[in-house]
């Protein structure tokens, strides 16, 4: 076996002595990740928002499909993304595929779901609490999902962790439609893959303690964010 | 309606992820894991950037699914190991011609404590059959690569149907050489893998090479420049010069040049 301490120690020393090599790739993993968590939130926000509070024929077999969208396989949004970019595809002549931003196409389909999903559960709960107060104001229906957008801001963060969360750690899709070609779409989740099939594995564990720490470092500070907006919240009411 | 707009918002997020993207000219390569994975393309690729300023990104998968990806059009250059796939690819008119770059060879491994008895010889058909005899465990690519279309040849020139088998001591693992590998070396199976593989891959275990040194070993590299005719968007021009290079003295020199621990990976035979 061989010796993880060891391959950790250097592993972190890289971090540490700011590699470039591996700066690059943490680098563009959070670009990617978070690029595709704030579209699927541009668009999965008011779209979960619109199952909640809308009042429309189909709307429970909408509720049912993203809710089961959510367990997208990442590999399959990868080969149809690929099926869709690939220059015999219908929007082959972008030449979007090998590029980041086919990766985060690719991401945004994934993350979507979960974003729109877990909106829609919060905007549900508050519109249940306060539709009687808002009608009262004289708010329409569609007129109140911001309102309650901005109300449940701190439990919508949630839903954009967990959007972040599935991001970051997918390998399946970004592998197929990126290629993890070195310093243009190496990602942390496609180097671990690489070291890995290289027999490197501790150099691989290590990295995956890395993208671990990434993602702890993310949401401690959107936690961190959440309870200053929390607090304000409270000392304005 | 729902198409355009799905094209507007690719176009605008393609737009908004510019600054991601890299400036300057590049070629797509597609080749397979075994040239990636042993560290050659990261050792002669630099010297052809800075000659020429053209980029290659490789695109590093099986064999077949190389091939599957460069007819489609996602790729300029083609540089895999299979060479009637090769030929096929080349015959049905997705690239323009197939030439010799160089080679190496398979190796049997297998566990140190070898059940089948076939440590130290060099008839690879007669080691398959003693394996199949004693039904030790045997980890295929079962992905269609180069690697897994050589393996199967062989297996049929000892009359053995490997099908029937697999499941039990025949683990088809449908993926990469190194995970291909890593399995064989967690639960103490045989593999078929290219040399270069194997030397650079770093989780052996107890797995040694069990059967060298057959001819029918042989493996042979290739690469195709994709037909621009097929696919307008190919960069015939850069792509040219890659597969000059690559035949050439200098890409030819690069080749030979690469060893790991004192051994030579591949040998140039470029005509």
């Amino acid at each position: 076996m061989q010796n993880f301490a060891q391959e950790m120690q250097a592993a972190f020393a890289l971090v540490l002595a700011g590699d470039s090599e591996l700066l690059g790739i943490v680098g563009l993993s959070l670009r990617v990740s978070l690029f595709a968590v704030l579209c699927a939130a541009l668009i999965g926000m008011p779209l979960g928002a619109a199952l909640a509070v809308g009042r429309f024929p189909g709307r429970r077999a909408m509720v049912v499909l993203v809710n089961a969208l959510m367990g997208l396989p990442p590999v399959v949004v990868g080969l149809i993304v690929y099926l869709m970019l690939s220059r015999s595809g219908p929007l082959g002549v972008l030449q979007l595929l090998y590029t980041p931003t086919a990766m985060i196409i690719a991401q945004v389909v994934l993350v979507t779901p979960i974003i729109a999903a877990l909106t829609r559960q919060v905007v549900e709960m508050l519109d249940a609490e306060y539709a009687e107060q808002m009608r009262s104001l004289g708010l329409s229906r569609l007129a109140t999902v911001p309102v309650l957008l901005w109300d449940g801001r701190v439990a919508l963060l949630t839903a954009l962790l967990a959007g972040f969360g599935r991001a970051i750690a997918e390998v399946g899709a970004v592998i197929i439609v990126g290629g993890n070609i070195n310093h243009v779409t190496r990602v942390m989740t496609t180097a671990i893959a690489l070291e890995t099939s290289k027999g490197n594995l501790a150099l691989a564990l290590a990295l995956g303690a890395v993208l671990i720490g990434i993602a702890v470092a993310v949401n401690a500070l959107v936690s961190l964010l959440g309870a200053r907006s929390r607090a304000e919240a409270l000392a304005h009411a | 309606m729902i198409g355009s707009v799905f094209r507007a918002s690719a176009l605008a997020l393609g737009l908004m992820a510019g600054t991601l993207a890299q400036a300057g000219e590049f070629i797509v390569v597609q080749s397979t894991t075994s040239t990636q994975n042993s560290g050659l393309l990261d050792h002669i690729l630099p010297a052809f950037e800075a000659e020429t300023g053209i980029e290659v990104r490789v695109v590093a998968v099986g064999t077949g699914q190389a091939i599957k990806n460069a007819a489609n059009g996602d790729g300029d250059v083609l540089l895999v190991h299979a060479r009637a796939a090769e030929e096929k690819f080349v015959a049905e008119g997705w690239g323009v011609e197939r030439l010799d770059v160089m080679y190496n060879d398979f190796v049997l491994v297998g566990p140190a404590s070898d059940p089948a008895g076939v440590r130290g010889g060099s008839d690879i058909v007669a080691a398959l059959s003693a394996i199949a005899e004693v039904e030790a465990p045997f980890a295929s690519r079962g992905d269609d690569s180069g690697t897994h279309k050589a393996e199967l040849r062989h297996w049929q020139s000892s009359g053995i149907d490997v099908s029937a088998a697999s499941g039990g001591w025949y683990r088809e693992t449908g993926s990469g050489m190194g995970a291909t590998l890593n399995l064989a070396a967690g639960m103490g199976a045989y593999a078929l893998t290219d040399r270069a593989t194997w030397i650079a891959f770093a989780n052996k275990g107890d797995l040694v090479i069990a059967v060298e040194g057959d001819a029918r070993l042989f493996n042979q590299y290739g690469v195709i420049l994709v037909n621009p005719e097929k696919h307008p968007g190919v960069k015939a021009e850069a792509g040219q010069r890659f597969v000059d290079w690559l035949t050439g003295a200098d890409g030819q020199a690069a080749i030979s040049g690469y060893t790991l621990d004192g051994q030579q990976l591949f040998f140039p035979n470029a005509k």
